[in-house]
């Protein structure tokens, strides 16, 4: 199996815990004309780690590196939810079931439906048990 | 040869405390009787050299401290006629006015004896090459050094200070087998040298540095000493006590303070009470034997410790250790000394975070808070929160461990923390605001 096309490219950003931070990784982002698919911030006692899958990760890497940010890039996969109650379980319970761990993970309802962006240890893995629990993943092709 | 002098180095200690007070007691008397300005002090602290009737005694003395050579500028306080100087070294005025020191010639020849038993327990002597690299002149590392290398009858080679190009080209030539200089110079003539398509471990002689004249840490150490292939040693002095005095021995672990040149105490730079050995404080020495500009119980500023333990390599005299800061720079946390040095050692030795930081001080009720702002590392950036959480967990332990006071610290982007030239100003104490 091809997993290497469902392999999506999130850029992760140290940022420190204070006003404006977001708004200048928004605005360089914004600059390049970068588009942000979804994203999310995860924060602890005074830094945070910003998410995003973009549409154009390497320009939003060297941008981002240039203005001096700590940024890396992540291998993430997203699954396709039903847009309705019980749709996250449903998916939840196939990566339980598969022995899947989810180190972190975030969500946004688009056009194509509802996403689940995940973060797990074993990439290659998670793909194969996911696609042969028959559901769908989202190709990198959707993204960038 | 191993000693250069095995009699006083190797003098049991209590032999070697005689040797000191009857030093100290005749120092004092002539001092009181022949100084106007050690009369006039000794007179405010209530202290006649009478009162000096054992080693110990050493504490009823009064402080000297550097503005007493500024206030004395140039040579107010000299106890020695132009007939009997030999020679002026002059200091930089970094905060004012320079200071000046004289030497007899008996100075002189206590100088470099000091640095001639130094320059023989690292393993130098006769037919070694002795590149010195610090400066000649007002300053005190070229001309100061050079003497000591003569005197253990080494070959002197004496480039001063740069056109470093020059200087490797004759290090090959002249086969140098040791080079005095400061530490970041070392490290400029290793690159320059790479660049010129030298090897210094293997297309040269050179296998000793006597390093010094500003800080340097065991990091430092262990890269020139792995990247040149040599063995180097700390030196330590300032123009004050003469000039670089006194090196570690073979065994690294500190320098030997030849206890019939220099009293060393070791204080607690807020009481002035002595501290026990291993303590951590400032130095203050007495000169034993000057002539020109005597010195009792002078405080330098830089803050060690002191061990009395008997050195593995036979000698008696007690050692002090790198110094580890400045009195100015000390802060007070919950009753404990911390100083910005000690921060900066322990960040250095942690490859996730980068060497510049920032500390903050506040005061939340009765209890002092210390927050140390360091930048995470671009390599050891990961995007979970607990990889970066365990970093911040690990600065925490070393600072503990290093400190004896616990640290909070906040790790922040890279390039964000102000960068200073030279001395900086780190700390930024809420408390007093």
């Amino acid at each position: 199996m091809d997993t290497k096309k469902y392999v999506i490219r999130q850029i992760s950003i140290f940022s420190e815990n204070r006003p404006g931070r977001l708004a200048a990784i928004a605005h360089a982002l914004g600059e390049e004309k970068i588009n942000i698919l979804a994203f999310s911030i995860a924060e602890a006692n005074g830094f945070g780690v910003v998410r995003a899958l973009v549409d154009h990760p390497e320009k939003a890497h060297d941008k981002l590196l240039s203005l001096g940010f700590n940024i890396a890039f992540t291998d993430v996969i997203a699954v396709h939810m039903k847009d309705q109650p019980g749709g996250l379980y449903e998916v939840a319970k196939i990566l339980g079931d598969a022995g899947i761990n989810i180190e972190y993970s975030y969500a946004y309802s688009g056009k194509e439906g509802a996403v689940l962006i995940l973060r797990v240890d074993l990439v290659e893995d998670a793909i194969k048990k996911i696609k042969n629990s028959g559901a769908t993943l989202l190709e990198r092709s959707v993204f960038h | 040869m191993k000693f250069w002098d095995p009699r006083i180095e190797e003098m049991p200690k209590e032999d070697l405390q005689r040797m000191q007070y009857k030093l100290l007691k005749s120092l004092v008397y002539r001092l009181y009787s022949f100084s106007p300005f050690y009369h006039d002090r000794m007179k405010e602290q209530k202290v006649h050299p009478d009162d000096i009737g054992k080693l110990s005694d050493v504490h009823k003395l009064p402080f000297m401290f550097k503005r007493d050579l500024r206030d004395n500028y140039p040579d107010k306080i000299f106890t020695a006629t132009k007939d009997d100087l030999v020679r002026y070294h002059v200091s930089s005025g970094t905060t004012g006015k320079p200071t000046v020191v004289g030497y007899t010639q008996n100075d002189l020849n206590n100088w470099s004896t000091s640095l001639a038993r130094g320059l023989t327990s690292i393993g130098l002597g006769r037919g070694d090459v002795i590149q010195v690299s610090y400066g000649y002149g007002l300053f005190t590392g070229g001309l100061g050094m050079h003497y000591g290398a003569e005197r253990i009858g080494a070959t002197v080679l004496p480039t001063s200070v740069g056109n470093t190009e020059r200087q490797i080209e004759l290090m090959q030539d002249l086969g140098a087998t040791a080079i005095a200089c400061t530490p970041s110079y070392l490290l400029h003539i290793g690159e320059v040298a790479e660049k010129m398509g030298v090897n210094i471990k293997k297309d040269t002689q050179l296998r000793t540095g006597i390093l010094g004249a500003e800080p340097w840490t065991e990091g430092m150490r262990n890269r020139i000493q792995e990247w040149l292939g040599i063995n180097a040693y700390d030196i330590y002095g300032t123009s004050e006590l003469s000039g670089p005095m006194f090196t570690e021995c073979a065994e690294q672990k500190g320098f030997h303070i030849w206890s019939d040149i220099a009293l060393t105490e070791i204080i607690d730079p807020k009481t002035g009470e002595s501290l026990e050995a291993g303590e951590k404080g400032e130095l203050t020495i007495t000169i034993l034997q000057k002539e020109a500009l005597p010195m009792i119980r002078y405080r330098i500023g830089d803050i060690t410790t002191m061990e009395e333990d008997i050195c593995a390599c036979g000698r008696t005299h007690p050692r002090i250790q790198r110094i580890q800061g400045r009195v100015d720079d000390m802060l007070i946390i919950r009753g404990i000394n911390v100083f910005p040095s000690q921060v900066e050692y322990a960040l250095m030795a942690i490859p996730e975070v980068g060497e510049h930081f920032q500390i903050v001080v506040t005061r939340k009720g009765a209890l002092d808070d210390m927050l140390v702002r360091v930048e995470l590392n671009k390599e050891s950036f990961s995007d979970k929160i607990n990889d970066i959480m365990k970093i911040r967990q690990k600065v925490e332990h070393r600072l503990r461990n290093s400190l004896n006071v616990n640290a909070d610290v906040e790790l922040v982007e890279p390039g964000s923390l102000p960068r200073f030239e030279g001395k900086s100003k780190k700390v930024i104490d809420k408390r007093s605001m």
